[in-house]
């Protein structure tokens, strides 16, 4: 098995930041790989596949986070990672926002 | 007004608002679990996740519930249940810090929402009420019904509830809780010998309750009669104030008591023990001026852990009540529970017949390790003050030197590992069953002391079984063959010159008071709310008098006619000053 790690860098944009829905989107992805992902942002570092550290990592809107993967599947689980924050979350399962009550 | 007829399990009389342990508004208070629980604890805390996501499995489908962004919510917390890694901080404090699962859920789940509050954006800081609505969901499952806070009471209350475990009972704190009554459990449930130890009057198996409850109103526990009143009218209200306020008379006359010596009118002096069941309780027996702990009873550490307690969890329990007691003597009764109540035993036998079956010293010595860990705690315990063993539903010499065998092995592997004991230490044993009793003058070449155990004699000897309501009447300590036995037993015990207790409840009933003394008894071991009461009775009466009793009630030939004249007799002293 190759246990090649691939690493990238993405910032979060939408407005909501990475809080509770988007949090569990992307554990959600996360969790459909094998390999072992992590989130870092500048101080700490978490598992991508818990909720409870993706959402305590607090990540708001403009913050910068690194996602490591590694593993069989690490560069195909580092792409969709990506691609969920690069579309700010909206294409997969359309669920609408749980926070949008709150109007920015 | 609403009258709710139930069993009295606990004398008294209680009037107090309600507190309903059934809300949703929870505070944990910290509590901590021995060793051997964590395992079952960390199990508590993986069922009661599995409950809660069973529970929003069905939010989530249900029909009902068609607004998305409300079940948007519910998906978000089923992640969280199902997040491992959040799952394991709970179960990983609950193993370091060895505390209740509801406690370390409370912690951990609030530590979160604390984080989430604090950080300065508010669609994050808002998530903290998701947070707390996990956190509630997990406790409810984790709790049950019941609430727990009723250890920190600020106000008087009758506490009602579907069915409360001991370990609640035993924390209630008897400033504030004034009563209580339970839909469930029985006259031997542990909630009801716990409430008799700590006061606190209590009827049980009231049945369904109201579902609304005025949380201003008044509720009165008789436990008297088994009566307990849901918004009385000012007439029973009155009644029952007065009738609160005599028993309180009559119970601070008796606490002046405290302090006097249990002697008899001219001058015989009586040893008044204590009953327990929980290391605390050691304190409510030096309250009500016990002169030691004349049963303590070991297997509320078997069925509250719901597994085999460790030598420590056994040291530290005795430990507890020994200290309390300071010089005074501890007779600790070793394991006395049937085969089908001992945790983490794969041996059930289907028994027809429990009661004559594998139990109790027979279970203890054909399970060894169980035993020996026991009697190893207890001989740690016996260099901390006046301790003893007892051994419990000993039927013959063999069994009880089989036992005292097991005893000295363990002394030995004690001495191999340089632990210290007292060798001294004194062995007795419970005299319960009618071939003890009858061979009472071999036992006791080979015991230091005896303690009649009459609940069980009287079963035995009877073949009543008093749960039983078709014949509980037939039930009676005044049985004439039961009273010869207690006689002969006492006499073998004076022959022999060994120590001799009555621990069942004939020793604190007080009519029977007046008979066990006549018969030679001077040591009594009983619930520690009535040593007061049984205290004026020994220092109401003379040596003489009881003797002059249990003759005449020698010549009686029917359990009827003895209770009255011991009725008789015990009026008469009531009646008078003492």
């Amino acid at each position: 098995m190759s246990e090649v790690a691939y690493e990238t860098e993405i910032e979060i944009r939408n407005p909501e930041g990475l809080h509770m829905r988007p949090a569990m989107q992307f554990v959600d992805v996360a969790n459909a790989f094998n390999s072992d992902i992590s989130v870092s942002n500048q101080d700490t570092t978490v598992d991508a596949k818990s909720i409870m550290q993706m959402t305590m990592l607090a990540a708001t809107c403009g913050t910068k986070l690194k996602i490591r993967a590694q593993g069989t599947d690490a560069q195909k689980a580092v792409e969709a990672l990506q691609g969920l924050v690069e579309r700010d979350f909206s294409a997969t399962p359309p669920v609408s926002s749980v926070s949008q009550k709150k109007s920015d | 007004m609403e009258i709710r007829k139930g069993i009295a399990v606990s004398p008294g009389i209680g009037i107090a608002k309600p507190m309903v342990i059934d809300s949703r508004e929870y505070h944990i208070p910290r509590r901590s679990i021995m060793i051997s629980q964590r395992t079952a604890e960390i199990g508590r805390v993986r069922k009661a996740f599995a409950q809660a996501i069973h529970e929003l499995d069905h939010i989530e489908s249900a029909k009902s519930i068609e607004k998305s962004d409300i079940r948007d919510i519910f998906v978000v917390h089923m992640r969280f249940l199902r997040d491992k890694t959040f799952r394991k901080r709970i179960t990983d404090f609950v193993n370091k810090e060895l505390v209740t699962g509801e406690y370390a859920v409370s912690v951990i789940l609030r530590e979160i929402a604390s984080h989430f509050a604090g950080i300065d954006d508010p669609y994050i800081s808002e998530r903290a009420a998701d947070i707390y609505d996990i956190e509630k969901r997990l406790i409810k499952h984790l709790l049950g019904r019941v609430e727990d806070n009723v250890e920190h009471l600020r106000e008087e209350v009758v506490v009602l509830s579907h069915d409360l475990t001991p370990t609640q009972t035993a924390s209630f704190n008897k400033t504030f809780v004034k009563g209580f009554a339970t839909e469930k459990g029985g006259r031997t449930s542990h909630a009801a010998i716990v409430a008799r130890s700590l006061g606190i009057p209590a009827v049980v198996a009231l049945g369904n309750m109201p579902s609304e409850i005025h949380p201003d109103g008044l509720i009165i526990v008789d436990g008297n009669r088994g009566v307990v009143i849901i918004d009385p009218d000012s007439e029973t209200l009155q009644q029952y104030q007065q009738l609160a306020r005599q028993m309180t008379q009559s119970a601070s006359a008796l606490n002046e008591l405290r302090d006097l010596p249990a002697e008899t009118r001219d001058g015989v002096k009586i040893d008044l023990l204590g009953n327990i069941e929980f290391p605390n309780e050691a304190t409510h027996v030096l309250d009500r001026g016990g002169d030691g702990i004349g049963l303590y009873r070991t297997e509320f550490l078997y069925l509250y852990s719901g597994k085999e307690p460790t030598e420590e969890d056994h040291y530290h329990a005795y430990a507890e009540a020994i200290r309390t007691m300071k010089d005074k003597p501890v007779v600790i009764r070793t394991m006395d529970l049937g085969a089908d109540k001992v945790p983490e035993t794969n041996f059930h036998p289907n028994e027809t017949n429990p009661a004559l079956g594998l139990r109790s010293i027979r279970y203890c010595l054909q399970n060894l390790p169980l035993f020996k860990t026991q009697l190893r705690a207890i001989l740690r315990a016996s260099v901390l003050g006046n301790v003893r063993v007892m051994f419990p539903l000993i039927t013959n010499l063999p069994e009880l030197r089989q036992a005292k065998m097991i005893l000295r092995d363990v002394m030995e592997d004690m001495d191999d590992d340089a632990i210290p004991y007292n060798p001294d230490m004194r062995v007795g044993i419970m005299i319960e069953t009618p071939s003890s009793a009858l061979t009472a003058g071999l036992l006791a070449q080979e015991s230091d002391f005896f303690s009649i155990g009459s609940n069980d004699l009287i079963q035995y000897t009877l073949a009543v079984d008093r749960a039983n309501e078709h014949v509980s009447t037939l039930f009676s300590p005044a049985e004439p063959a039961v009273l010869r036995l207690l006689r002969g037993v006492v006499q073998d015990a004076h022959k022999a010159r060994i120590g001799l207790s009555v621990c069942g409840e004939i020793a604190s009933d007080p009519e029977f008071i007046m008979l066990l003394l006549g018969m030679g008894v001077r040591t009594l071991s009983l619930a520690a709310p009535m040593i007061p009461e049984i205290k004026k009775i020994i220092r109401s009466v003379s040596i003489e008098e009881c003797g002059d009793l249990t003759r005449k009630v020698a010549t009686l030939d029917s359990s009827r006619q003895i209770k009255n004249v011991l009725r008789d007799a015990a009026t008469n002293i009531s009646s008078e000053t003492y």
